[in-house]
């Protein structure tokens, strides 16, 4: 079957993870049996990395991701007989520590030779910190310098010259921390191609290509499914995407045969659309992408073919995201059932109410929410006949003191046996907030450096 | 003139970033784009978002893939990072959206019927 348009060579770069916890399996299959130029693990949500730092601060050798030697063990051996090489974000907040340990495991499985790059440059704290006056918040306008809490990472996102540069060098596995999601599968396209930097529209179409598998499976049938609806075939067992992408730009997403889930031209316009605001002007390090005349046409069984897309030139500044401590959250459930079980969950609240004003806990925020009425969508939940037959009462307060997070938590643990009649045994949590704002720094502070490590 | 569910005419995803909440709406079939076009205004969105989106609403036309894409700003309870919610990137938003009523014309109610779905009102 003829997979593109287009005569000359197919480039094919898989979608092996789209966040640090996703599935392993998926991976190994693609690197198995897809015939793949390039893995990419993409790994890092916008707390991720901000995480991975505090790690780092406790233990200098972790910090990246700690899925890291299971993903290897896995599929490091098939890249290596297939000539796969890998792309990925896995390094976090400590891309070194990732290409020693990977290094590690390539002398284990007796892989060598082969090369690991680690790619640093993305950690802009200390620039962040120098110009916390100056630097703007994108969320609020107001200066960095504003934010009340210990500021732990800023990471700026790079973009694809950065793996470029690696790839150049011959790196078989290339390691980064903060880099633009879609830029991991860019880079792969440049290198094989030799797009130019500034060829806006070659680059705008391979930021399509590259938008539609940065998520992983979303594309291929993850998060779709609506019984009734929308059906998805074999969804416990749904196959990661992989791109076959042309000189010209034009592109295939599809997956390993045998595999769950679908590819179609519903599926792929859901994900193009995911996390986008103006569809005429979506930034990122490279290029700024105009998705505005995408079409996607089916040209096989699970096979969708992206032509259209555009570029402009990239911005002159690269988004940071910084992490920053801010308090904690304390969370506690408990769940009531039977008749008169929305009577006892309100009773409920007007009792932690009543205690945490008598024990003068001291919250910025607390959110009270009724699981199975509404929620998730509050007043906008549509009306229901009748009373459910149970329903889980929850509350969230976010305080600066962890004592009064753990307060709000322990009151609504002691509803049970101090409350309303018949219950479910309370849950309660206490965590962090990690929170993360954004500002924009200018592109030409950053200064990469690829570290390369030759295992012989 | 009968009233479906947005459900029955259209599929949709939401996605975060910070406080701003997306969500692509994309019509079934290419001839129901022009009635949501007509319908989704961003006030009416707003509207049926109640209390959740304290800011504006933007929306942005993709007529090639027959897609609707509305951006809700202050959406988030603060932030994904930040939020109470157990939904704090607003995932299930688009399951929100797809409860907007739209009053369908006869005909097109008559094709929607014929492929098994149900007006509102026939509850």
């Amino acid at each position: 079957m003829a997979t593109n348009a287009h005569s000359g060579r197919v480039l094919r770069i898989g979608a092996g993870a789209s966040y640090a916890g996703d599935r392993v399996g998926p991976a190994t299959e693609l690197a198995r049996h897809a015939k793949l130029d390039y893995l990419v693990y993409e790994t890092l949500a916008e707390r991720t990395i901000a995480l991975a730092q505090l790690q780092r601060l406790k233990n200098p050798d972790a910090g990246y991701n700690e899925l890291l030697d299971d993903r290897f063990y896995a599929a490091l051996p098939h890249c290596r007989k297939n000539g796969t090489r890998v792309v990925t974000s896995m390094g976090a907040a400590n891309p070194v520590g990732a290409a020693k340990r990977t290094a590690d495991i390539i002398r284990e499985l007796k892989l060598a030779p082969m090369k690991v790059a680690a790619v640093l440059g993305d950690d802009v704290l200390e620039y962040c910190l120098a110009y916390r006056d100056e630097l703007k918040l994108m969320e609020t306008g107001r200066p960095l310098a504003s934010l009340e809490g210990k500021i732990v990472s800023a990471n700026a996102y790079m973009g694809a010259d950065v793996m470029v540069d690696a790839l150049q060098q011959g790196a078989d596995i290339v390691l980064t921390g903060r880099v633009g999601d879609c830029s991991l599968f860019l880079a792969p396209m440049i290198h094989e191609f030799g797009w130019k930097m500034d060829d806006w529209n070659l680059l705008g179409k391979g930021q399509t290509g590259a938008d539609m598998v940065e998520c992983g499976a979303n594309v291929s049938g993850g998060f779709f499914a609506d019984p009734g609806y929308k059906e998805v075939p074999d969804l416990g067992n749904l196959g990661y995407p992989y791109l076959e992408v042309s000189a010209d730009g034009t592109i295939v997403v599809t997956k390993v045969a045998g595999t769950g889930g679908l590819i179609n031209r519903a599926t792929c316009t859901e994900q193009m659309l995911y996390e986008i605001h103006d569809p005429a002007n979506y930034i990122t390090p490279d290029v700024v992408v105009d998705f505005s005349d995408v079409t996607l046409d089916e040209v096989g069984p699970d096979r969708v073919m992206i032509k259209g897309g555009r570029g402009k030139p990239r911005p002159a500044q690269l988004k940071v995201s910084v992490g920053i401590l801010e308090g904690w959250i304390g969370e506690g459930m408990i769940t009531y059932a039977g008749l008169g079980c929305v009577e006892r969950a309100k009773l409920a609240e007007k009792v932690v109410r009543e205690r945490l004003e008598i024990e003068g806990v001291r919250l910025q925020e607390l959110r009270v929410d009724y699981i199975g009425l509404n929620a998730l969508h509050g007043e906008a939940s549509l009306p229901r006949q009748g009373a459910p037959y149970e329903v889980c009462l929850r509350f969230a307060g976010r305080a600066r003191d962890k004592r009064d997070a753990v307060k709000l938590a322990n009151e609504v643990e002691t509803l049970v046996g101090k409350g309303p009649a018949s219950s479910s045994i309370p849950t309660k949590t206490v965590r962090e907030v990690l929170a993360i704002y954004s500002c924009l720094v200018p592109r030409d502070i950053i200064r990469h450096q690829v570290v390369m490590t030759e295992v012989a | 003139m009968k009233t479906f569910y947005l459900r029955e005419l259209a599929h949709a995803r939401s996605g975060d970033k910070g406080d701003i909440n997306n969500v692509g709406v994309i019509a079934y079939e290419p001839h129901y784009y022009p009635l949501l076009r007509q319908w989704l205004t961003p006030a009416r969105v707003k509207a049926h978002f109640g209390g959740i989106v304290k800011g504006p609403v933007t929306r942005y036309e993709l007529p090639k893939v027959n897609a609707l894409n509305f951006v809700l700003e202050g959406a988030l309870g603060g932030g994904v990072t930040r939020s109470l919610s157990i939904d704090p990137h607003g995932k299930s938003y688009s399951a929100l959206i797809l409860t907007i009523p739209v009053e369908v014309p006869p005909d097109l109610a008559q094709e929607l019927i014929e492929r098994g779905r149900r007006p509102i009102d026939a509850g």
